[in-house]
Parts: structure tokens; sequence; C-alpha cells
């Protein structure tokens, strides 16, 4: 399997580029990156448009562009919960965050622990906070990795060295996370930006050219939802006493949407704008990304009609990755050969750009709410910044050690897992803008949200995150998730209000009403 | 509001409700109504009900947000 020349050149001709724009990152607006927030937020100085790019090309990775039409390709309709999902997000991110934006700048917080430290004034809470979101984050970096792999295999790339102690390793997976360390390393949120952009424009005429390319060569819409087999067209309706598979698909929605943001990445991507008002005005123009992603997820239908996953060039693929080809395959099946190098460029890079934000977003968690709070108390400014560059690249290599050395199915279910457990850190981040429980009491519902959360999934088997309750007689299919976040609300509220009953001495908030608006 | 013997002071700030944040609630109530749109017809362009309701909905979204974001200007810019 192998693609044509014309496809791999145009490919890295525009990764040879993207790269340069991300080492060349540092100069754009340059600001004196030895200082954490400079490296690790861009200064807070991104304004509507760049925020735009940072945010669209933050929350909707590759990983998304391969592995939601892949769902529509094996489970059919269930897969469409990703629409609901990026859409509801948008009403909480523009009621919610600017506060959180608020109470950040003026504090001079750069992580959601750090705002957590200050508000309730308890160690342990923040660092339950900041290690969640740190084992939450580290597999959704190897997941991108394995986007990237996808692609490179489509490619038919398949150049592997040996390695002492790690093994046969593929070439191009090394240089593509060499270019991504590098950039991170010398540009920080800057190169990122800029990269940001150039992975839009890409994700966005790959996204044109296939909803209007592909339908029209199988034969309009019609033809390709004719395609897909009937049961999987809809979702299969409530029967007797449960309340059906669309509670589980809104469950599932639900719990994504407040599991993105509170993952460190988002929290980096909002952090970094410029005002609230840049916060308010993205949460009206970033369901732009929703309707493409939509247009994407379809992809997986068009797929199914195209008849791809009977073709034999591409059978070695999908015995590799399973449905994550689909994507790729159809790619190659319809597009001439320098346009797939052109989506193929599309996915990589959108691999990337969110690797790096993510591995700077570990950085800032472990200096600020480990380093600086346990290690090393009195460190220097540029002390900080240079333990957050060396944490972010250790996170890409922890992340590239687990693509290679572990099955992919490792990462996906851990990834899973790390939705659930960043849920939990819900009530003390964004509750806590709002309401402020007793932080022993949301500690010790964080330890039962997580507890409960993980235990649903092991239950499982750790293929899904969908648990069926039963409560009254009734069969209630849920997002392991929420019912974890109910369980861990329950438990906050009660434990505060036996604290407040036992007159257990408040601890200290540092903020004050007017740091909000 | 009193919890036994001691007064929690909760800082964050309350200001007055307004009903214009119900615009907010409207998107949640069209997609949580599932067994509403889980159906093939009416049929757009040959996509099922089930697909152009919940893209429609992604710019109804957006449009709903858009007189809270107006009606926060307004206050914002009366403040002193």
């Amino acid at each position: 399997m192998s693609a044509s020349p014309v496809t791999i050149i145009v490919f890295i001709a525009l990764f040879v580029f993207v790269a340069l724009l991300g080492l060349f990152g540092s100069r754009w607006r340059a600001g004196d990156l030895s200082q954490l927030h400079e490296w690790g937020l861009g200064g807070r100085s991104f304004g509507t448009l760049i925020t735009w790019f940072l945010l669209g090309g933050d929350l909707y990775t590759a990983y998304t562009f391969i592995a939601v039409p892949a769902l529509m390709f094996g489970a059919g309709a269930a897969g469409f919960f990703a629409v609901p999902y990026a859409t509801l997000m948008y009403p909480l991110l523009f009621l919610a965050f600017p506060r959180l934006w608020s109470v950040a700048s003026r504090h001079g917080y750069i992580t959601a622990a750090d705002f957590v430290r200050g508000r309730f004034g308890h160690r342990g809470l923040a660092l339950a906070v900041a290690v969640t979101g740190l084992v939450a984050v580290m597999p959704y970096i190897a997941l991108q990795l394995v986007g990237m792999q996808v692609v490179i295999a489509a490619l038919g790339l398949n150049y592997n060295i040996t390695v002492p102690l790690l093994g046969t390793v593929s070439v191009p997976l090394i240089s593509a996370f060499a270019v991504l360390a590098a950039f991170t390393y010398t540009s920080g949120l800057r190169g990122t930006a800029l990269i940001a952009v150039v992975k839009d424009l890409l994700v966005y005429i790959t996204v044109l050219a296939a909803i209007i390319i592909i339908p029209a060569q199988l034969g309009g819409y019609g033809k390709v939802f004719a395609s897909v087999p009937p049961a999987q067209l809809l979702l299969p309706p409530a029967q007797g006493h449960s309340l059906g598979a669309g509670f589980g698909y809104v469950t599932l929605a639900l719990g994504s949407l407040l599991a993105l943001f509170l993952y460190p990445h988002s929290v980096t991507g909002i952090l970094s704008s410029s005002s609230r008002n840049v916060i308010r005005r993205n949460a009206i123009v970033l369901p732009a990304y929703s309707i493409a992603l939509a247009l994407i997820a379809l992809l997986g239908f068009m797929a199914i009609a195209a008849g791809v996953k009977a073709m034999p060039e591409y059978a070695e693929g999908f015995k590799a990755f399973g449905n994550n080809f689909a994507v790729p395959a159809l790619f190659l099946h319809m597009f001439p050969a320098w346009f797939a190098g052109f989506a193929f460029a599309a996915i990589a890079i959108g691999a990337l750009m969110p690797a790096s934000i993510m591995a700077i977003a570990c950085g800032n968690l472990f200096t600020r709410n480990i380093f600086k709070e346990y290690l090393a108390p009195n460190c220097q400014p540029q002390t900080e910044a240079k333990v957050a560059k060396l944490v972010a690249f250790i996170a890409k290599l922890g992340a590239l050690f687990f693509v290679l050395e572990l099955q992919t199915s490792y990462a996906i279910q851990l990834q899973l897992l790390g939705g659930i457990w960043i849920c939990q850190t819900l009530p003390a981040v964004l509750i806590g803008l709002y309401w402020r429980l007793d932080p022993r009491g949301l500690l010790a519902g964080w330890a039962a949200g997580i507890g409960a959360g993980t235990w649903m999934v092991a239950e499982l088997g750790f293929k899904s995150s969908t648990y069926s309750l039963h409560i009254l007689g009734w069969t209630i299919p849920c997002y392991a998730a929420i019912s974890a976040l109910v369980l861990n609300l329950i438990v906050s509220w009660v434990v505060t209000l036996i604290l407040r009953a036992a007159s257990v001495a408040p601890t200290r908030d540092e903020t004050v009403a007017e740091d909000y608006v | 509001m009193s919890w036994g013997t001691h007064v929690y002071e909760d800082k964050a700030p309350r200001r007055k409700f307004s009903p214009v944040y119900l615009f907010l609630l409207i998107p949640y109530i069209a997609f949580a109504w599932v067994p509403f749109y889980n159906r093939i017809a009416p049929e757009i362009f040959g996509i099922p009900f089930f697909y152009w309701w919940q893209m429609a909905w992604i710019i109804l979204t957006a449009v709903c947000i858009v007189p809270v974001y107006l009606w926060q200007e307004r206050r914002d810019g009366d403040r002193p």
C-alpha cells in the first residue's frame, strides 16, 4: 500500500512550511519568553481572531476528525453525538469562562489549579485538580500521535529503523515528533497560534472540497444516506422501562462538553485571550467549527457509500487501524493525488498543533502547581519558564513512548477514563466560579467521583463509557462521567453541610466579588 | 442563611437575574428532546430529519447567544 508520489510531495512540502512557521513564531509579537506567562499563555495577548483560530484548532483535534467519522462509519447515528457536544459547549463558554478569565488575570493565575488554590486556600484540593489534569491530558497527546500514525500509514511511508531500547520505530513519526518538540520549546504558545491559522485554513478547504466533490461522485446525499444500514440511521427507540439510547446520547454529549472545558489545554487557550469580550465573541463565532465537524462526521457515511472497506488496497490499513482508517481511505479513493496530500497535511498538522498546546498546558500545570508549590517555592520566574519547557518536552516524550511501546487500544481506553476523571474537577473549578463549597467536601466528592467513574468503566471492561443504572425499576443508560459527577456533587455538598454544622474553621479565599466581573 | 453556628461568607457576586438568560437554555432543550428529532421524515436534499435538525441547531445556538451578548454589552456600557 503506497500513495502516489504527488500526494507525498504535497504532504511533505506543507509539513515543512508549517514547521518553519512554528520555529519562527517566537519573533511574532515578541515577548520575553523566559517568563512563564509569555511562553505558556502568549502573554495573554490574543484578540478575537487569533483566539478563534487557536481555540478552534485546540478543541477540534485531528483525533476528532478521524474518530468521529470512524464512529459514524461503524456505529451510525450514535456517532453524531459530536454535534450536540460541539454545539452546547458554547452557551457555557459564554456564561462561565469570562469569569474565569477575569479572576485569572487579576491574580496572575495560569492554570485551573492556580484558581482553585487561591479560591479555596487548600493545597490538597489544588494538587488533586492539577494531577487530574496532567493524568487526563497525557493519553490525549498520545491519541494525536495515533492520528499522525494513521496518516503516515495511508501515505505508505513505512520507513522503520531499529533503535536500542525502543525497538522498531517509524522514521516519519519520529520526525514529526522532533518538529513538534522543537517549535513548542522555542516559541511556546505563539508558534502554536501561528500554526493554528494554517491548520484551520487547510481543514476548511479540505472539508469544503469533501462535501462538494464526494457526494457528487456518489450520486448526492440521498444516495449516501440510502447506503447506510437502516438500523444505524437513527438511534434505537426507547422500549419499556428504559430511557433508551437517546438518554445515553445526550448524557455523552453533555459529559464530553463539560470535560472538554476542564482539560488543561482548553483552559490555556481560553486564558491566553486578551479580554473577556474576546471569549464572549468567540462563543458566537466558534460554532463555525461545529458545522465543519458535523460535515466531517458525515464523511463516515460517505465512506460506507463509497464501499472503501471492501477494497483490497485498503485492507491492510483497516486491519491496522480499524474504522479509524475510513476517512484516509475515502480521501485516497475520491480525491486527486495532490489534493489527498493536502488533506492528509491538514490532518497531520491538526494533530501537531493541539499536541503542542496540550504539552504547554502540562508544563504550566506541573511548574505552577507541583514544582513551585512543593519543590521550589522561591524559584525565579526564569526557572519557572525553564522547568515548564522541559516538562512539555517530557510529556511529549511520554506520549511518543506510549504510542510506540503499548497498544493503541490502551491510549484510547485511558482517554476514555481521562474524560471521566477530568469531569470530577467541575465542582471545584466551574461551580467554584459561582459558589464556594468547603474544599474538604470538594476533595471528598472528587475522590468519590473518580472512584465511581473508574469502577463503572471497569465493569464495562474498558470498552464503553455508557453505564446503565437501574433505579426504581427503570433502566437509565448514562455516560459514566455524568453519573459520577452527580455522586461527586452530592458528596461535596453533604460534607460541606456537615463541616458547617460542626463549625469547622473555614479556609481562606483570596479572591473578592469584584475579581469575577 | 445559617448552617449551625458558623455563617459562611460567599464572596462571589450576585447579579440580578434577567429573563434574557433564558435564551441560553433553548439549545439544551432542542438537543435533549431526542424522541422528537429521532426520525427520518421530513428529509431535506435527502438528509434525514435527525441530521439536519441537529445541524440547524448549531447555527440557532449561536443565534440564541446574540441577544444575551447585546444585553450584557448595554448593561456594561451603562456602568460607570
